[in-house]
């Protein structure tokens, strides 16, 4: 599996005139304006922009979890904006892990079974006790929800969506809760399985520093996509600082 | 275990208390229905193997005196298997302590000890010796009525003379499961005696040596029983048989028949209502069961699993609770019907009864239960379903409360931010209201049912005994006495009033309906023992004409202006035809009314009597009754104190005991249903109850958000279970009226009080047990998730 996106120009998705319209007439809120974007096979991907701009929208459309207004989304070759609600399952079941921005564990499992619940239906998963021990959680690997920490909840989020080693993991603010050396770490993991195995990694932060370990930067406003950067060189997660 | 399995029963576990809420809603809407349908396979079933194993006869023709060399003839008369005689006769037995004689059955025991028909059996002590005239045997329910036991000495008046007996044996008989004495309707096992004897001192008694007087038959299985009634007929009726008759019509298989159809009807009438309401219920909790985990299955979705996986997870759990409260119900049902095998065994006087588990019902139970919550959960479901997976895992969208517009107004200002809370809640989500409003006031239907069936029964006992009969004592007769008795009685001091009366044993005919009764002649404008219109209103018997009670119109399908055919089955049997002239209101029995006059005339023997009611002036009673006993043509007396204490009996533990055991689980359900939509309210509001405990709300304030709903919605409900439950009312006094009686429906404040009273409180305990729970929740746990 290739790992630099200068040997594989494969594009892992291709986004072309995305909108996304919320509720109808005068109270419709237009959360994405039609977005055109691409992101290469094996990319990390930083998204940045104001709250509100549309980013969540914009991850939720591409993980499968929402549908488009108008627009088409090519994820290698599949239309998802033509699939049903069947292939967009079995789209999210083969392909896609995801961190929530808010954690979205389930209440009344403990950390391993919200992890299982992800494996259980993975074609190649790790198994949930080495995927939080990724995430340094080896000592609450049986505690509910309710008996860890904001952070640790978001731990237990990222080593649940790593644990599939899917094609493409989703992270909308995956550090949001973390001090500086655990979100470090918990970088250093997306990196891990983005060089270990080339899974495309989307990135929504508000903490602009991440951006110098992507590949590519996409600054959101309003709906739109204001500007793409692309990084020759990505720094590693040890380097940032925020 | 896999994670699914694990959430499941982690989720049981924390819906425990309204878990088990639901399962005692369903369970007992099932129990009741495997319990009433499982009395009327058993008794049933129990009679039939009853009736086979002592050879009950399926046809009775009695004579006045046949020779014995009759019976070879008759055993030729083909369908017949078995043919047997006897010496049947009336007695009067004689107690120490008895304000009046007992009328009581002798019966000859056959001479043999071969299998015979109408075997009997024995209870205690032994079969009398034929060769010791003195050797009698007694009915056990009237020998332990009396406390009279196998070697106790009893008098009996038998053809004209006093005699001494000695009881050696008690027994019970397939032919007296359920009997009245002569003239009363109801069972009253003080009151009715049968005493066998050996035939050759019965016969010698009767003057009847070698002769007859009784034929029992039993058919060949397909034989064509109206044909051998016939043919009996035919071959009889120069030794002056009033006619045979089948088992169908003999007494004690009749009133039994009635008791299990009216078991029957009640079965099938009254638990599918409790079923209904339980339904329902179930189909609320779980559809909003579900609708509340909606991110949960938003989030499930999210990581690819599919429709299919996620509906059979939340289908598993409401199906879980489904099956186990079914489950509990048919244990409930089981061990609530063995409970109550004494209970009918002593009453029916059945020699054994096992109970027997319906299968059908219990299938049934499961299925409506199975179906319904998963309606209930498939529905929502679907609902679910529609969204994405992005759309349903958003915490819930802060509703919008913009759509309230009467609620932007100034009046809404002035109420503080907790009534606004409860007022928008209502508003907000009519639909979920509605549900729970439905809920509560059908469990509320269901108590106040109930409580005014209760005031039904004994509005029936009073009306009987207090409106309709209002005389001391029913009087009976020696074999139709003359007109001047009446004047013996009224020459008695002590005696107030006395009125004639006249039954005579009828097949009415209308067409293909029959039925075989009893004509009640009654005197001209009554006081004591009248017929009453529907408004209670004395009817004045017409000259001509019959005046039939209701239940009886309906069975013969005829109303006033029908003509009605008489079969009479007395003296000379005439058929008559006759005017339906009114029809009267009775809530016991099914009788039927003619003017004295005209009745006599009809069956051409006037002057004769059959009893007569009296009113006793207080202070009297002993001394009117002891007299009585002294007068030969007196028969026997039966007490309206008496009447009324079986009457009483028979609804308390025959068929209409259930009611108290339903009476006590429609209670059980109301308070269920209340508790599960309190239950339902606090999980659904427990983010926003702790969201204003840290905004500084007090622990009271928050409650009053959620009690604050439940009572609004607990008074909206009140005034429609009221009239629900008048409703059900109807359908449940309809399933517990019987042949034998009738259960109004009556306007009873009381019951209407009771069941408001019942409801407040199931809001009120509910209402506690929820602020409880929520006093107990550490808000930071559940601001963080649900739990
Ligand atoms: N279900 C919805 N109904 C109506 N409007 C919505 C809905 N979800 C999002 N929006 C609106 O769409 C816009 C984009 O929302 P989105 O969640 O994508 O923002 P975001 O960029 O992720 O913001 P943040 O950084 O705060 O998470 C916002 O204006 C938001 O109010
Ligand atoms: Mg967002």
């Amino acid at each position: 599996m290739a790992n630099d996106a200068a040997i594989s120009p494969k594009l892992a998705f291709e986004v072309e005139k995305l909108t996304k319209t919320y509720g109808e007439g005068r109270s419709a809120v237009h959360a994405l304006r039609g977005a055109d974007l691409e992101v290469g096979d094996g990319e990390i991907v930083v998204l940045l922009g104001p709250s509100g701009s549309g980013k969540s929208t914009l991850l939720n459309i591409l993980g499968g979890l929402d549908r488009a207004t108008s627009g088409s989304v090519l994820f290698k070759s599949q239309n998802l904006t033509e699939m049903n609600d069947r292939e967009l399952t079995l789209y999210r079941r083969r392909h896609v892990g995801f961190v929530f921005q808010f954690y979205n564990l389930m209440p009344s499992l403990t950390a391993r079974e919200n992890v299982e619940l992800v494996t259980e239906i993975a074609e190649n998963p790790i198994t949930a006790e080495e995927a939080l021990s990724l995430v340094g959680l080896t000592k609450r690997i049986d505690h509910f929800p309710a008996q860890l920490s904001g952070g640790e909840q978001q731990r237990v989020a990222i080593a649940r969506a790593i644990a599939k080693q899917p094609d493409v993991l989703f992270c909308d603010e995956p550090t949001g809760a973390l001090d500086s050396t655990t979100g470090r770490a918990v970088l250093r993991v997306l990196q891990d399985v983005n060089e270990a195995l080339g899974t495309t990694v989307l990135i929504i932060t508000h903490a602009a520093a991440t951006a110098a370990m992507a590949d590519r930067v996409i600054h959101f406003a309003d709906g739109q996509i204001n500007k793409v950067e692309l990084n020759e060189v990505r720094a590693s997660a040890e380097e940032i600082h925020w | 275990m896999k994670p699914l399995h694990a959430k499941l029963m982690r989720d049981l576990w924390r819906i425990k208390a309204q878990a088990m809420a639901i399962m005692v809603v369903i369970g007992i809407g099932v129990a009741l229905q495997i319990m009433m349908s499982g009395f009327v396979a058993s008794l049933t079933q129990t009679r039939d193997a009853y009736y086979e194993r002592h050879q009950l006869a399926d046809i009775f023709a009695p004579v006045v005196r046949a020779p014995n060399y009759v019976l070879g003839r008759l055993t030729e008369i083909s369908g017949i298997r078995t043919v047997e005689t006897r010496i049947s006769s009336i007695a009067s037995i004689n107690l120490a302590g008895q304000d009046s004689p007992i009328s009581a059955r002798l019966l000859s025991l056959p001479l043999n000890g071969r299998r015979h028909l109408n075997e009997v059996r024995l209870s205690d002590g032994r079969f009398p010796n034929v060769q010791r005239p003195e050797e009698v045997m007694l009915l056990e329910s009237f020998a332990s009525a009396h406390q009279i036991v196998p070697g106790d000495r009893i008098e009996v008046t038998l053809n004209g003379s006093r005699r001494q007996f000695d009881v050696v044996g008690t027994a019970q008989s397939p032919e007296f499961i359920y009997f009245a004495a002569p003239g009363e309707l109801i069972p009253d096992d003080a009151r009715f005696a049968v005493i066998w004897m050996g035939r050759p001192a019965l016969a010698a008694a009767m003057n009847l040596e070698g002769a007859f007087n009784e034929v029992l038959v039993s058919l060949l299985r397909g034989a064509n029983k109206n044909a051998v009634l016939d043919r009996l007929d035919q071959e009889l009726e120069s030794f002056g048989t009033p006619g045979a008759f089948g088992l169908e019509d003999f007494s004690s298989d009749r009133f039994l028949s009635e008791e299990i159809s009216g078991l029957a009807v009640t079965a099938s009438t009254v638990p599918p209502v409790f079923m209904a309401v339980a339904a329902f219920l179930l189909y609320i909790v779980t559809s909003r069961m579900v609708r509340s985990e909606r991110e949960e299955i938003g989030l499930i979705k999210a990581f690819g699993y599919s429709d299919t996986e996620v509906a059979s997870h939340y289908l598993q759990l409401v199906l879980i609770i489904a099956v186990m409260g079914a489950a509990l119900g048919c244990l409930l049902g089981v061990s609530l019907g063995r409970a109550m095998v004494p209970i009918y065994t002593t009453y029916y006087k059945l020699p054994f009864l096992i109970f027997r588990l319906e299968v059908a019902s219990f299938v049934s139970g499961m299925l409506i239960s199975i179906s319904v919550a998963s309606l209930g959960g498939f529905l929502a479901l679907k609902g679910i379903f529609r969204l994405t997976p992005a759309e349903a895992m958003r915490p819930p969208t802060p509703p919008d409360f913009s759509k309230s517009i009467s609620f932007q107004g100034a009046l809404i200002r002035r109420l503080d931010q907790p009534t606004r809370m409860v007022l928008r809640r209502i508003l907000r989500q009519p639909w979920r209201m509605l549900g729970a409003i439905i809920g509560i006031s059908a469990g509320m239907a269901l108590s106040l049912a109930m409580l005014i069936i209760y005031d039904g029964f004994d509005e029936a006992i009073d009306q009987t005994f207090n409106v309709i009969d209002r005389s001391d004592a029913t009087v009976s007769f020696v074999s139709n006495a003359p007109q001047k008795v009446l004047y013996e009685l009224g020459r008695l001091s002590g005696v107030e009033h006395v009125e004639p009366v006249r039954f005579v044993p009828v097949v009415f005919r209308n067409g293909v309906r029959s039925y075989k009764g009893t004509i009640t002649g009654l005197g001209p404008e009554p006081v004591l023992n009248r017929a009453l219109d529907s408004d209670l209103k004395p009817i004045s018997l017409p000259k001509e004409g019959i005046v039939l009670s209701t239940p009886l119109a309906d069975i013969l399908s005829v109303s006033i202006g029908d003509d009605l055919t008489l079969e009479i089955r007395e003296g000379q049997q005439p058929h008559v035809v006759t005017r339906v002239a009114g029809i009267a209101d009775s809530l016991l029995g099914s009788p039927a009314f003619m003017d004295l006059t005209s009745l006599s005339r009809q069956i051409r023997t006037p002057g004769h009597l059959s009893g007569a009611f009296i009113s006793v002036e207080d202070g009297w009673q002993s001394s009117v009754y002891a007299a009585l006993k002294d007068m030969p043509a007196v028969a026997g007396i039966s007490q309206r104190t008496e009447a009324e204490r079986a009457f009483q009996k028979v609804m308390d533990q025959g068929a209409g005991s259930a009611r108290f055991i339903m009476g006590f689980m429609a209670f059980a359900i109301t308070f269920g249903i209340v508790y599960n939509v309190a239950r339902v309210a606090q999980d659904e509001s427990a983010r926003d109850l702790a969201s204003l405990r840290v905004m500084g709300f007090s622990h009271a304030e928050a409650v009053f958000v959620l009690l604050g709903e439940l009572a609004v919605v607990t008074l909206i409900a009140i005034p429609i279970g009221l009239s629900l439950g008048t409703s059900f009312s109807h359908i449940i006094a309809a399933g517990f009226s019987t042949d034998l009686y009738q259960i109004p429906v009556v306007f009873a404040p009381k019951a209407y009080g009771s069941s408001i009273a019942v409801v407040v409180f199931a809001t009120a305990f509910s209402g506690w047990l929820v602020q409880r729970g929520i006093r107990r929740t550490d808000i930071t746990l559940a601001l963080k998730s649900r739990e």
